[in-house]
């Protein structure tokens, strides 16, 4: 069947913020299905509220909103371009629920939208937990003896007739948010009323448990005719009972015999035929029991997904590209093989290598939460890794992760003991490690852990081989090139064996290439070399013949960030995927190396090249040797290339753009301090201190309140702001182990407006590409505060000075593309925070919000071009109000306190844009999913410092109709000031209280501003409550007026949507 | 224990032995299944076949009593990259390099399969001497053991994998896999021709409500339809179809006095039959992922294949039709006389392993038998 010419018009709803089970793998599937749809001759009507997207750049479709994924907006936009069809399966569970709601409304029908690649009535057997175990049922599958509760009591029954573990799973949630499992009846009573929450229908799923059965996915493809092909199947080392998102997962499944692999392929087609997914991409997860082989069906994703990302990546079939072309029409043996270019795409790839996925968590960044993985995902990122065997792979993956460890079994900490492996944490593959060292028996390893003996047998082995050079002591000498070769194919990395043979990895890898011991590449080609790969997608290994076949064109090579973590996300595969369009378009072969499967970086279809590697020095130059790059780009990739600057310069890489020098010179305290005072611009007082006497002393003479840091983290990690010297002390006692490291501290600039600059250098001058105001006063790190261009609350003179500093800063560090500086404007005073030269978070939403591509020009800096070529010489202006607000993971961490701080804890951003800034702003909060009041109560808590400011707040909200509450001295002082606001009771002061009045949807709005010593003994728990129950909680005076101001914005005038194209070319029309 | 893999073009791929200990030749071919190393070992159609599979570890899943497809492993060396130290799962009995010491089969792990299958790709299959235990060291003798083998085309291998004595196949298969059975009454009868039938697809033909005889190669025509079956299956197997001459002419007579379905080389018989053409492949397709468009239906399934031959596209089939193409290389994989009742097709449907897309043609077979029956009776 060819494609459909009845529709011309497609609309694509992407996924929006980036939040922890909904990450960048949406923007993935959504550039392809936009790329494929456009390429067909296809209008495409693209809506995503996440400005750090590729999929938003105008290019990717006709008309692009960065609007909320709200209902209303959905269909005002839907209203003005009158879409013929709606393609939901590409973003994620956020798409999929709007689809449905947008359906239920008959919004589609009344603008004759049709909905295409999935109907309602199959997302509804799909993701209704109940509905979907009964259709299982009746096609004679065994799903896990389940019940759909809307109570706590209802859960407690059903609990009495199937017994302990019970898993429960909130309907309609995604990344398993609100799960839990239950050992007994008061832990069923606390997460089932957690789950109830968090569901958006009031229902949770009580499941029998099938803690340690092994857990299977198979990803899946049919067209319209029901052609149908199983694209990959994924064996989760973790077993059942650890939500696959944060489990590590092997590909191809490692444990089956073919019959039972086809049993699992023979449910699915049946799965999928009686759900009825007309066309496209989905998963289904299944659970066997070791014992006996029986299999349980757990759960069917009608849409493309973290683990089809995975999968595309895992077997180089494009599984969102094709899902668009089948739900357009076309059968699967029409569409050719992306790879072999000859054969089509209805075939089931074959893999001679395996994929090992390694999730990445953040638990750092969220003191108090709870580190045992659960039903409920917690990790904020995931590596890939391809190797010729299971170990080559484990290790790959482990030193991708870029958490300081260079291998399995690298990192030995003797301390542990077996019984820690029966508790599912971050650290559990590594403890594995360690008790294999320390000789714990075999078998209580696989008990303990449910790993199958397979995995462990493997994991034994590399052990083994690691001990045979580390227990007899050798020197590198002692290795021949057999040895080495060993090494090698086990995966070990020139670090890991130095370490075993004291030595550093430089001079490893020079005796290694001495003895002619050097990685080769090989394609990944769907087919397992039976058929040609004409797509270069690498990947490294240790054994005969090399097929990366490098031409002889002028290229470059260009680094991605590694996995997603808090802090290096989305934002700098977005400036890698641009630079990489920009070096294309100059007529440069392009190289990318990354190791994230989620990312569009990595899809084969971005760069000419693609290496999927992990970063670190060793495995890049392995690529440089082959390729002979004629540059190498580390600024787009966030900090994670920049850290090997130094040592891919050292062993002779290329590196283009900003000089290591340079990186270094804004790296180094000293340096750039010495910098600044020669260019006489202020920084807050600072001092390195290396005692607790000393550091007392140091605060003492800079002043209360200070910024304190360990001297060796990046990215805000431990970072606190003390009011006085007990606080001071106390986090020395809790943070510092002396003797290492110096703390760093700092004057903290208090009541200060922090600014974001992002400005590009080719070294003869500097363009200021944009000029973020924060919207959170300073103390709040810059990725968690809501900013604003242009901005609206500095002068025109504080602007003039920031412009002067950010040129004459570029210029004297030399920088050769983007940097970034953090500012901060106090009584008059601008003082330089921190200079980043590199890529920053804020380039796409600068880029978005000036329709200037900066990571474009960047790219186009570091291969030569200078900024009167590229004719961005003028700041651009913005028209309108660009708002980006942070999304946090809050709601997935229970307990944690959700006060904001200088340690960066948001996961994502979206971006509100309108004329005015009250209609922006409340954009953005709507897109944050955490909607402003029209009307109803406020609850106001502030501290003494904020109560002169909150009066003409509360006047405001009054004004607009609200009621207010506050708890005593709050309500004193408004009361005093004559705004009438209800005394309410504070937790400690008994029931009735704030917190039932929040649990009873008698709040609507929270503004709650905590500060040192004097923060609210409530705050915490009201904060942590506001974001469990979705209330709008905001946590400073700058925001509550934003907020207020956007109140009043949308009670004046309803919000219109407008896309980007249209937004540029108002502000720029032709000719002008 | 040193192993290695020898080929007649001299190439060396060395390894580490496994299983029997000695040297074995055949033609050297790669199968790209990722699961089913145990069905593809007992498959007697890799009779003097050296298997090499391109998954990289093999074993884990060890050795088990219900997927052999045979009574024995007829591969005549196995080469991998990767032999499992263990064997975990449910259904495993044993080790696989156990089976295959147990089984006189030479092993061998370590080895280079991705480079060799490339190899394989370029220069097409060739004949191969595998060695383990002492012999592997001498190279030089290696390739020249190699050479001195038979080789493929033009050998008649079906001779040395069918059976002395017909016998009555009862076995169904277990629901667990295949799902449940059909039953008829009477039971109409079937006679198969055993060219090296795998036993899935006497179990696929049982499960059907078939009654199954199973006849040695060489069983005459007459002997055949003394018997009165509903239906003749000509089962797969080894070697050159061309080369089995008395096949063909049996074929020929049956065709047109009773419906007749073949797989693999029982298709390639066929074809021979029908006045067609084989020809030897650069090397074959082997492995669980095929796709195979049904002419008929415009449906693609995916396949499981093994065969170094095929039918010639441009063959006259004296009046059939090519019903299925293999759309990887557009080769032909299943034909069709509508006249003579006689269909086949070049994959397996049987599977085992691979998926199970192509179950259906079984039940054509049974519709072809039971409109014969209304017919004769």
């Amino acid at each position: 069947m060819p494609k459909r010419s009845d529709i011309e018009s497609i609309m694509v709803i992407g996924s929006g913020p980036i939040i922890i089970g909904q990450a960048c793998e949406f923007d993935y599937s959504g550039v392809q299905a936009c790329k494929a749809l456009k390429a067909q001759g296809y209008r495409v009507v693209l809506v995503n509220s996440n400005p750090a997207t590729i999929m938003t750049d105008p290019q990717f479709s006709d008309a692009t909103y960065v609007e909320p994924l709200t209902v209303e907006i959905c269909e005002k936009i839907i209203a003005k371009e009158r879409p013929d069809a709606l393609l939901p399966t590409v973003g994620g569970q956020t798409a999929l629920n709007l689809a449905v709601q947008l359906q239920e409304c008959a919004a589609l029908e009344r603008h004759g939208v049709e909905l295409v690649g999935a109907s309602l009535r199959s997302i509804q057997l799909a993701e209704d937990r109940q509905l979907f175990n009964e259709t299982m049922r009746e096609i004679g599958l065994k799903v896990p003896e389940s019940k759909v509760v809307s109570s706590v009591v209802g859960a407690l029954e059903f609990a009495m007739q199937i017994g302990y573990p019970i898993l429960i799973r909130p309907s309609f949630t995604m990344g398993g948010a609100g799960g839990g499992v239950a050992y007994d009846e008061d832990d069923l009573r606390r997460v089932a009323a957690n789950g109830l929450r968090q569901s958006p229908v009031g229902q949770v799923l009580v499941d029998k448990s099938l803690l340690g059965w092994k857990e299977y996915e198979l990803e899946l493809m049919r067209d319209g005719r029901g052609n149908f092909v199983v694209v990959c199947s994924i064996e989760n080392l973790d077993p059942m009972g650890v939500h696959t998102g944060d489990s590590i997962t092997i590909a191809p499944a490692q444990t089956l015999t073919d019959k039972e692999l086809q049993r699992l392929r023979n449910m699915s087609r049946k799965i999928f035929d009686r759900i009825g997914i007309t066309t496209g991409g989905a998963n289904v997860q299944f659970a066997i029991n070791p014992e006996n082989g029986e299999v349980y069906v757990i759960e069917m994703n009608p849409r493309v997904s973290r683990s089809s990302a995975l999968a595309s990546k895992a077997t180089g079939f494009p599984i969102a590209k094709i899902a668009a072309l089948v739900a357009v029409g076309f059968t699967l043996d029409e569409i050719p093989n992306d790879i072999t270019l000859k054969t089509p795409a209805s075939f089931e790839p074959s893999l001679d290598y395996l994929v090992v996925k390694i999730p990445r968590w953040d638990f750092k960044k969220f003191a108090g939460a709870d580190p045992v993985l659960g039903p409920q995902m917690k990790a904020v990122g995931e590596v890939m890794a391809i190797g010729r065997t299971f170990p080559e792979a484990l290790q790959k993956a482990v030193r991708s992760l870029d958490i300081g460890i260079d291998g399995f079994g690298d990192h030995v900490d003797s301390r542990q003991s077996a019984e820690a492996l029966s508790v599912p944490t971050a650290q559990r593959l590594f403890q594995v490690a360690d008790v294999i060292a320390e000789g714990v028996n075999f078998g209580e390893i696989v008990e303990k852990t449910h790993f199958d003996p397979w995995f462990v047998q493997q994991m034994s082995d590399l052990i083994r081989t690691h001990r045979g050079v580390a227990d007899e002591e050798l020197q590198l000498s002692d290795l021949d090139a057999a040895d080495l070769l060993k090494l090698k194919q086990f995966g070990f990395s020139d670090i890991g064996i130095g370490r075993l043979v004291g030595e550093d990895q430089f001079t490893v890898r020079a005796y290694r290439k001495s003895q002619g011991v050097t990685a080769n590449f090989y394609r990944v080609d769907t087919c397992a070399a039976e058929f040609e790969a004409l797509t270069p997608y690498l990947y490294s290994t240790y054994e005969i013949e090399c097929e990366a076949a490098p031409t002889d064109r002028a290229k470059v090579m260009i680094l991605g960030g590694g996995p997603n973590r808090i802090g290096q996300g989305i934002e700098f595969d977005y400036c890698c995927v641009h630079a990489c369009f920009a070096l294309k378009d100059m007529g440069y072969e392009t190289i990318m190396v990354n190791c994230n499967p989620e990312t569009v970086s990595t899809d084969y279809d971005t760069a000419d090249r693609l290496y999927f590697e992990p970063l670190t020095a060793e495995d890049v130059m392995n690529i440089v040797d082959r390729e002979q790059p004629d540059g190498v780009l580390v600024q787009f990739g966030g900090q994670t290339p920049l850290n090997i600057a130094n040592d891919l310069q050292r062993m002779g890489a290329p590196i283009w753009g900003t000089t290591v020098d340079t990186i270094d010179l804004a790296e180094d305290r000293e340096r750039f301090n010495d910098l600044m005072r020669r260019l006489n611009i202020s920084q807050p007082a600072g001092a390195t201190v290396r005692t607790r006497l000393e550091a007392a002393e140091a605060a003492e003479s800079i002043g209360y309140p200070v910024l304190i840091r360990p001297s060796y983290v990046l990215g805000g990690r431990g970072m606190a702001i003390v009011f006085d010297e007990s606080q001071l002390l106390a986090w020395l006692s809790d943070n510092v182990e002396w003797g290492g490291h110096p703390v760093l501290i700092d004057q903290f600039l208090d009541d200060a407006y922090e600014v974001d600059v992002d400005a590009l250098c080719d070294g003869e001058r500097v363009t200021i590409g944009g000029i973020m105001q924060h919207i959170e006063e300073a103390g709040v790190h810059s990725g968690d505060s809501a900013c604003v261009v242009p901005p609206y609350k500095i002068s025109y003179f504080h602007l003039d000075i920031i412009r002067d500093y950010s040129r004459r800063i570029g210029m004297a560090l030399g920088v050769k593309g983007l940097f970034n500086i953090q500012f901060a404007v106090k009584d008059d005073e601008v003082y330089v925070l921190e200079v980043n030269p590199r890529a920053s978070r804020t380039v796409p939403f600068i880029s978005k919000a000036t329709g200037h591509p900066l990571a474009r020009y960047a790219a186009q800096i570091a291969a030569g071009k200078y900024l009167a070529e590229l004719g961005f010489v003028e700041e651009p202006a913005v028209a309108g109000f660009f708002i980006k607000e942070a999304v946090f993971p809050f709601q997935k961490f229970p307990g944690v306190d959700t006060r904001l701080g200088p340690e960066m804890r948001s996961t994502g951003e979206v971006m509100g844009h309108a004329s005015s800034f009250g209609h922006a702003f409340v954009k953005s909060q709507a897109s944050a999913g955490l909607p402003l009041p029209k009307s109803g109560t406020v609850f106001i808590s502030v501290n003494d410092f904020d109560k002169p400011v909150v009066a003409k707040i509360a006047r405001d909200l009054v004004k607009h109709g609200f009621e207010l509450v506050a708890t005593g001295g709050t309500a004193r002082w408004l009361n005093q000031t004559g705004i009438k606001a209800e005394r309410i009771n504070k937790l400690s002061e008994g029931s009735p209280h704030i917190i039932d009045a929040m649990g009873s949807a008698e709040i609507d709005l929270i503004i709650n501003t905590p500060r040192g010593s004097q923060a609210h003994e409530d705050g915490a728990e009201i904060r942590s409550k506001a974001y469990a129950l979705s209330i709008p909680i905001v946590t400073t005076m700058s925001a509550a007026a934003a907020t207020v101001q956007g109140i009043k914005r949308m009670n004046e005038k309803p919000l219109s949507v407008r896309s980007l194209q249209a937004h540029y070319a108002a502000a720029k029309p032709l000719g002008a | 224990m040193d192993g290695a893999l020898v080929l007649e073009d001299g190439r060396v791929f060395p390894g580490v032995g496994f299983g029997a200990q000695g040297v074995s030749v055949g033609e050297i071919v790669f199968n790209t299944s990722m699961t089913g190393y145990q069905e593809i070992l007992t498959d007697p159609s890799y009779h003097r076949q050296i298997v090499t599979m391109t998954v990289p570890h093999v074993g884990n899943t060890g050795v088990n009593l219900e997927d052999p497809e045979s009574g024995k492993v007829w591969a005549a060396g196995f080469v991998l990259r990767s032999l499992s130290p263990i064997f975990s799962n449910w259904r495993g009995r044993g080790d696989l390099a156990s089976y295959l010491s147990a089984q006189g089969i030479v092993g061998i792990s370590g080895v280079a399969t991705r480079a060799l299958v490339r190899h394989i790709r370029e220069k097409g299959v060739m004949r191969a001497a595998v060695a383990s235990g002492d012999g592997a060291a001498d190279t030089d003798r290696l390739v020249a053991i190699a050479r001195a083998a038979s080789d493929m085309s033009g050998a008649n291998l079906v001779d040395e994998v069918t059976i002395s004595r017909g016998y009555d196949w009862q076995e169904t298969s277990d629901e667990d896999w295949y799902g449940s059975s059909a039953v008829f009454d009477p039971a109409p009868l079937i006679v198969a021709y055993d060219f090296g039938i795998k036993r899935n697809i006497l179990r696929m033909m049982t499960d059907r409500g078939l009654r199954v005889r199973v006849a040695p190669a060489w069983t005459p025509p007459a002997e055949i339809l003394a018997m009165n079956p509903a239906g003749v299956f000509l089962s797969n197997g080894p070697g050159d179809p061309a080369a089995v001459d008395y096949a063909i002419a049996n074929v020929r007579s049956l065709l047109g006095r009773v419906p007749i379905f073949g797989i693999c080389l029982g298709h390639q018989i066929l074809a021979l039959a029908l006045g067609g053409k084989t020809e030897k492949m650069r090397f074959g397709h082997r492995g669980g992922n095929q796709p195979v468009k049904n002419l008929e239906t415009g449906d693609v399934e995916i396949a499981a294949h093994n065969h170094g031959f095929a039918v010639s596209v441009k063959s006259d089939l004296g009046g059939g039709q090519i019903t299925h193409l293999n759309l990887n290389d557009n080769t032909v994989a299943g034909l069709r006389h509508r006249k003579l009742q006689a269909f086949s097709v070049q994959y397996h449907p049987e599977a085992s392993p691979g998926p199970h897309d192509s179950f259906y043609l079984f039940d054509e077979f049974v519709a072809a038998t039971r409109r014969q029956t209304t017919i004769t009776i």
